[in-house]
């Protein structure tokens, strides 16, 4: 009997935090993400968890910062306008190294937009989001399998580095149904001296705080961190490369826009043209040092999403704009088609290389 | 085949009730009934019955859908069209229900007609490798909360068993002693058990009352 199971994106999500040790969800339903909370509401309270759907974003988020203080693992959910009211408690998290998952499955924008899926929450969520000089890590997951593996490893990596790591999918990614396989591997513990969890009289008070009384302080923190974000960027850039070994043209995709364009990149094989992609998984750290080994082979990279094109800015500085860089997108709630990322990638081998 | 008059898909959400309603009206159609499918979901907001449109009206079928199902709102409101289901009885019906009690609340409303008319197939839609509907305790679980928010009682079970793309001719065949379970815990028939029609002819011969089904094409890989 196979061992996999079928499940919706969003549930994948859910039940890999489960099984990466998180029993405590604090959410607000919206569409196109509404499952996770749904999901969890039906399991947190047979696994002994805590599962609550707070009045608001807002409040969710505060009360993942309640939980993350006392060092247990904490998730909370949302879609476009519910992460940007989350956006002041995600700066607090960064203020605090707390560490956290906060799950973004994206839907049309900016304002109320819609509920189909959309990739335009790219800056958001790379460039920080809410206020002060930050980072999340940011993972973009392109199957059901993913929305799972990638879960496990943004609760560890949370823990690792004591900060938020961002799932960032979008409406397919979180409503189709694919095979997936719940391996969660091991479950990588580390130590939490800081968590207030107590001090039994033993050992002074542990303070989680985002105030700094002094600029001084405030200033070498900020200095601190950032010397963390390095050590993140050397380590932690994952990405996956299709057919690069030989391209010219380079297509840079994630999540569900990636895999139509290996639909199109395979049309586009069957007739000759050489092209690949390099596709993040990692959208912070962004995967800089390959995409600038690629601008030394490629004469051209295409850009896919389904945003005006916010990530075309990293890509250019990945590559330090010594190619040029082209758009194939759609937004408001459209997928591009394998057909328009085909039509784009003849065009620009046609075309492309020059300015 | 005997059709009832009006034939309704209800179960857990992602079990395969739009997919297997939209071949089952087809099919009926095939049959040279005169069709009408519904869409009742009001909980799921992508991969809606309406975005099969083109297909069902090639075919002559009648799709009654809210205005704003496939849109990009989620409003969960209900065409009153609807009704014409249960008030003009010269044409067959098929229904498709919103996933768990949640979506099956939805259907309260036009449950008496449909019960009083007595003229009704309601399939359990169930599929084993759902990570909630794994065993069949937790299957007639979802069963009874879906009765209970319906007011209405489920007349037989259709096997789905299945791991999207990846199923294979074993995996369905594994699946079957878990709805003859359902079913008899139930105290339903297993009316139907359905697959991928590139599975049918592999399995044709093994399994009473297969139905293959059409599924619609990913543009994604």
């Amino acid at each position: 009997m196979s061992e996999k199971v079928l499940m919706k994106g969003n549930e994948a999500i859910a039940e890999a935090a489960i099984l990466a040790g998180c029993h405590h969800y604090f959410g607000y339903p919206i569409t196109p993400q509404t499952e996770v909370a749904a999901y969890m509401a039906k399991r947190m309270p047979k696994i002994g968890g805590t599962f609550l759907q707070a009045e608001s974003e807002v409040s969710a988020i505060n009360m993942v910062i309640g939980v993350a203080s006392t060092g247990k693992r904490v998730m909370t959910s949302s879609s476009s306008p519910g992460v940007s009211l989350k956006a002041e408690g995600i700066s607090y998290l960064a203020g605090c190294d707390l560490p956290a998952v906060v799950v973004n499955v994206q839907r049309g924008g900016p304002g109320l937009g819609g509920i189909q899926p959309s990739q335009s929450d790219y800056f958001q969520s790379v460039k920080g989001g809410g206020h002060g000089d930050y980072h999340n890590i940011v993972l973009a997951p392109a199957s059901v399998q993913e929305m799972a593996s990638l879960t496990f490893k943004a609760f560890d990596l949370a823990d690792k580095y004591s900060m938020v790591s961002m799932i960032l999918a979008d409406g397919t990614m979180g409503q189709m149904m694919e095979p997936v396989s719940l391996d969660a591997g091991e479950v990588n513990t580390y130590e939490k001296p800081w968590a207030l969890t107590g001090t039994n009289c033993e050992r002074k008070h542990n303070i989680v705080n985002s105030l700094y009384l002094k600029p001084e302080a405030l200033d070498q923190k900020n200095f601190e961190r950032y010397e963390k974000y390095k050590t993140i960027e050397e380590n932690e850039v994952m990405y996956e490369e299709y057919l690069m070994d030989d391209a010219e043209i380079c297509v840079v995709s994630f999540g569900i826009t990636a895999r139509v364009a290996k639909n199109a990149i395979n049309e586009a094989r069957a007739k000759g043209v050489k092209v690949g992609m390099i596709r993040p998984i990692t959208l912070w750290p962004f995967p800089k040092k390959v995409l600038n080994e690629a601008a030394d082979k490629c004469k051209a990279f295409i850009s896919v999403e389904m945003s005006m094109g916010q990530m075309i800015e990293d890509i250019e500085l990945a590559i330090r704009c010594k190619k040029p860089v082209y758009l194939c997108n759609r937004v408001g709630g459209m997928i591009p088609t394998p057909e328009e990322v085909l039509a784009k990638i003849d065009e620009v081998n046609e075309n492309g290389g020059a300015f | 085949m005997e059709y009832k008059r009006i034939t309704l898909f209800a179960g857990h959400y992602g079990s395969g009730k739009t997919n297997i309603a939209l071949n089952y009206a087809l099919n009926m159609k095939r049959d040279g009934k005169s069709v009408v499918i519904a869409d009742l979901d009001i909980v799921n907001p992508y991969f809606r019955t309406k975005d099969s449109e083109r297909e069902l009206n090639e075919a002559g079928i009648k799709l009654i859908s809210s205005s704003f199902a496939s849109s990009n709102i989620d409003l969960p409101a209900l065409p009153q069209e609807i009704y014409s289901i249960v008030d003009d009885k010269s044409d067959y019906a098929v229904m498709d229900i919103g996933g768990d009690d949640r979506g099956a609340y939805a259907l309260g409303r036009y449950a008496d007609s449909i019960v009083r008319e007595n003229n009704y197939e309601m399939f359990m839609v169930i599929n084993m490798y759902r990570p909630l509907t794994r065993d069949v305790e937790s299957t007639l679980e979802v069963m009874q909360e879906i009765e209970t928010a319906c007011s209405m009682k489920f007349t037989a079970v259709v096997n789905n068993s299945n791991i999207g793309e990846e199923t294979t001719a074993q995996d369905v065949l594994d699946s079957m002693s878990y709805a003859d379970k359902v079913a008899k815990a139930s105290g339903l028939p297993l009316r139907l058990t359905t697959v991928d029609k590139k599975l049918y002819n592999e399995l044709h011969e093994k399994i009473e009352n297969l139905m293959p089904l059409t599924l619609q094409d990913k543009i994604w890989r």
